[in-house]
């Protein structure tokens, strides 16, 4: 961005200077000694846009891509019109009505979604890090007949998510529900256990290549102290992988916070929905009309899991790239 | 390898040593053999908290195993029993340490993953969905029930809605004044000492409450349900009232022969017969709603292909989803790839602010996204036809061809960022020399990034790409919430649109409103997607390892 200040006209450096190091450029050594003190001294715009320039450009278009949606949520959400016509201009009015109005529509319990949601993803994230670790454990540190296989069937196994046998786990829970109601159709712990159905597939792999990375000596001296396997896991292993587990963690608690097909066919009654299925239930019928209160919501939906996310966000590409690398 | 194998191969077992290499070689790379120290014995602290959670699970599964008793699912009750043993084998024997890790994961992988992907397969082969989602005895029992007419000229009865202990009863006044009480599940029985109102109606009865106007409106519902059987025999007919004051009887229009399996119509005499497709059908064809669910074989395959009102769509839909998987993974790497060279720089300015800025859409809840976007993009009232371009009416969303070019739009905003951090990541890992090696060959930037960068980053991106494919093939927040899968084609009255991919056809079909629930298909179309996912990862695995000796 100073480049397009320095670029306009450089009254320090000579006009016919400029014009022969942007055409003659792109090849390497041509330039003089003179002409190379010029460009440290003030580098023409075409140069640097040659170099660097365009680079922004880029970043900027591609910025305003990705945040343009966002904004816009966010000016709707502040602006207490309320319809998908009057949300049109951003930030034209900013006010806390749609906020208000959100918190108190008694047919639509926002807040028990919210509570809901952070509940069911929090409880499923934890026990699947817990699940997984458990197995990325045993898979890494123990030898034992099965265990290729086991690894395998589990690579296998995260191809095929879970949302494609809804039908079946429909009619699973509806099955339970008429023995337990309390695991069945419409419980929130019912539909914890279907998420943590999916717990060793998604993550154990990832774990795994982790916990390898993890020397063995470590162990070794545990044991020698007389360590027990429960000692070594939780008081060193668990310990030294806690990035992994954050990640894992994190990246569950995302998927499940939004996951729709699942939780909608299983959470039936508007008080025990999450803010997947409330949201777009809320929304889906009178889009336009709603659309003010509907973003408020959206907003507080997400600023929590892209919190989180940013927080975290270093270990998250570490994890990304590691799972990917490492395979 | 058990426990115990554990701890002799600490001692100097040569043998077992040897045995254990080609399993220990198969997870990672070949290492010598070391001989394995055990692990020291367990605290008292983690006996206790064995125990306690060892009870704690039992005590649940006790109260399990008594309720399945209770409702008399014999199979439900073995299966159970038998995992409760196991897991307390698990815990409580002295060996298996591998087994106690992996049990809690392994348990819900097996019941939620495993059994109900086989559940699936079961379903697929049955006509399981409304109209048949029971026995055929419940199915029968149902009809009988439901298929009522009034019995021609039989009397009229007054009647009086009473409630006790949160049921309600009728209570019958017939023309002779003979009172009589009861409700669906008690039947008929006379009242003797019935309070009653000026015109003769019994209205009280001790021990019950008269409901009034209001609370019969009210509860119209559950009052309207309330059918009360004349005698034991269901031939017999019920008792019903409409308005909550006046009750006829009423006989089933249907009655069945136990001997023959028919239900014959009382009025016309059409005879109904199990047509083995899991319903009664008359001879010219018409099948009664209530049927019960059979075995079909391979019909629901057979028909996703062959009935004219699906065929058509589903061939559209199972075409439009692989271009929507392919097109979309090639849009975010193509586009994550090129963002990742450009900001490749140490010493570019300004770096890591676009890095965070163009990671929000990722960060962004993807249900949310589906439903901000459609906002954005609707037709009548949205930003991009009312600001952007200043009143237009394109329908972004409801032409056939820009419905699809938004829904790509919208997944590559969505998806960009995750290739952008993971192709930074396999950039920056990627060595230096043999780019600078290749530049002194005289190899261009086009050639370089051709010839030597691109397939390097493919050998650890590879994989990323095919569960990307595979993540995209069942993407169903996004073409949900954006379109819904419309918009709807012409050449059907099925809810299939242009933008539906299988695993939302899938949903509508087995949840869908307004169309009648068909688990049966929706199954066999999952499976469908198994399969074509099973064959596109075998495959392209191969390729990827193919790719990878290549390199190196």
């Amino acid at each position: 961005m100073n480049g397009s200040a320095s670029g306009t006209v450089s009254p320090t450096t000579a006009p016919a200077d400029v014009d022969d190091t942007t055409t003659g450029h792109s090849a390497t050594g041509h330039t003089t000694v003179q002409d190379l003190k010029a460009m440290a001294r003030r580098r023409p715009f075409g140069v640097w846009f040659k170099d660097k320039g365009w680079r922004h450009l880029v970043g900027i278009t591609v910025t305003l891509f990705a945040i343009f949606p966002l904004l816009y949520v966010l000016s709707a959400a502040f602006n207490s019109t309320g319809t998908l016509v009057g949300s049109n201009a951003l930030f034209s009015r900013i006010d806390f009505g749609n906020f208000t109005a959100l918190f108190n529509d008694p047919s639509r319990p926002y807040a028990r979604w919210f509570v809901n949601t952070m509940v069911v993803g929090t409880v499923t994230s934890a026990a699947t890090v817990f699940l997984g670790a458990m197995a990325a454990y045993a898979f890494s540190r123990m030898r034992f007949k099965g265990r290729r296989i086991g690894l395998l069937s589990l690579l296998l196994l995260q191809m095929f998510p879970q949302l494609l046998a809804v039908v079946a786990i429909f009619l699973l829970l509806s099955g339970i529900s008429e023995v337990i109601p309390a695991l069945g159709l419409g419980s929130q712990l019912g539909l914890i256990m279907v998420y943590l159905g999916g717990a060793l597939g998604v993550n154990t792999y990832l774990m795994y290549g982790f916990f390898n990375t993890v020397p063995q000596s470590l162990d070794e001296a545990a044991k020698i102290d007389g360590a027990s396997h429960t000692q070594i896991f939780f008081g060193i292993i668990m310990r030294l992988v806690t990035p992994i587990l954050a990640v894992v963690g994190l990246l569950s608690f995302i998927g499940i916070s939004g996951e729709f097909v699942i939780a909608s066919v299983v959470l039936t009654d508007p008080d025990s929905q999450t803010l997947a299925v409330g949201l777009y239930s809320f929304v889906a019928q009178q889009r336009s009309e709603n659309w003010g209160v509907f973003a408020a919501g959206a907003v507080i939906a997400a600023v929590p899991v892209m919190a989180l996310f940013l927080f975290l966000q270093r270990y998250i590409v570490s994890g990304l790239t590691q799972g990917s690398v490492k395979g | 390898m058990t426990d115990t194998e554990l701890r002799q191969a600490g001692t100097p077992a040569a043998a077992k040593g040897t045995a254990t290499a080609p399993d220990g070689a198969a997870g990672r790379p070949a290492r010598p053999v070391k001989r394995r120290r055990r692990f020291g014995p367990d605290t008292t602290k983690g006996t206790v908290a064995k125990i306690v959670l060892l009870g704690l699970v039992d005590a649940l599964a006790v109260y399990v195993l008594m309720m399945l008793f209770l409702s008399e699912s014999w199979g439900a009750l073995a299966v159970s029993s038998a995992v409760v043993l196991a897991i307390n084998w698990i815990y409580l024997r002295k060996g298996g340490l591998p087994a106690k890790y992996l049990a809690p994961g392994v348990l819900f992988l097996l019941v939620f993953q495993v059994f109900v992907v086989m559940f699936s397969g079961y379903i697929a082969f049955t006509n399981y969905g409304d109209g048949h989602n029971s026995t055929k005895n419940d199915a029968i029992a149902a009809i009988q029930l439901t298929a009522q007419k009034r019995v021609p000229d039989s009397p009229a009865y007054k009647a009086a809605v009473l409630a006790k202990d949160n049921s309600f009863y009728l209570l019958f006044t017939d023309p002779d004044g003979k009172v009589s009480l009861g409700n669906t599940e008690t039947p008929l029985e006379e009242i003797s000492d019935a309070g009653t109102d000026s015109t003769g109606k019994a209205n009280a009865v001790d021990g019950y409450r008269t409901l009034n106007f209001q609370e019969i409106v009210a509860n119209q519902q559950s009052i309207l349900a309330i059918m009360v059987p004349v005698s034991d025999d269901p031939a017999d007919g019920t008792l019903r009232t409409a308005d909550g004051s006046n009750a006829y009887q009423f006989k089933p229009a249907l009655t069945y022969d136990d001997a023959a399996d028919t239900f014959t119509d009382t009025e016309t005499g059409t005879v109904y017969q199990d047509n083995g497709k899991g319903a009664f059908a008359a001879s010219n064809g018409d099948t009664l709603t209530t049927g019960w669910k059979i075995d079909v074989g391979m019909e629901n395959f057979v028909r996703a292909f062959t009935d004219p009102s699906l065929r058509g769509p589903l061939l559209g839909v199972i075409l439009w989803t692989f271009t929507f998987a392919i097109a979309s993974v090639a849009l975010t790497f193509a586009m994550g790839l090129s963002l990742a060279m450009t900001f490749n720089r140490e010493d570019l300015r300004g770096k890591k602010i676009y890095r965070i800025l163009m990671i929000l859409p990722y960060a962004f809840p993807a249900f949310l996204s589906g439903l901000v976007w459609s906002g954005i993009l609707n037709p009548q009232f949205g930003w991009l036809n009312q600001t952007l371009l200043g009143g237009a009416t394109i329908g972004w969303l409801t032409d056939p061809i820009l419905a699809k070019i938004s829904v790509l739009v919208v997944n590559l905003w969505l998806g960009f960022p995750y290739m952008f951090l993971v192709c930074t990541g396999a950039l920056q890992s990627l060595p230096t020399e043999l780019d600078e090696a290749a530049r002194m060959d005289g190899a261009g930037p086009w050639r370089v990034f051709r010839s030597i960068k691109l397939p390097l980053l493919l050998v650890s991106i590879a994989p990323l790409l095919i569960s990307s494919f595979a993540f995209n093939f069942n993407n169903f927040n996004v073409i949900f919430m954006l379109t819904g899968g419309g918009p709807r084609f012409a050449d059907t009255d099925r809810d299939i649109g242009a933008t539906d991919i299988l695993i939302t056809l899938v949903y509508k079909v087995a949840f869908g409103q307004g169309t009648g629930r068909d688990y049966g298909l929706a199954s066999a179309l999952a499976i469908i997607i198994f399969i074509i996912v099973a064959t596109v990862s075998a495959i392209s695995f191969k390729q990827t390892k193919a790719l990878e000796d290549v390199n190196s």
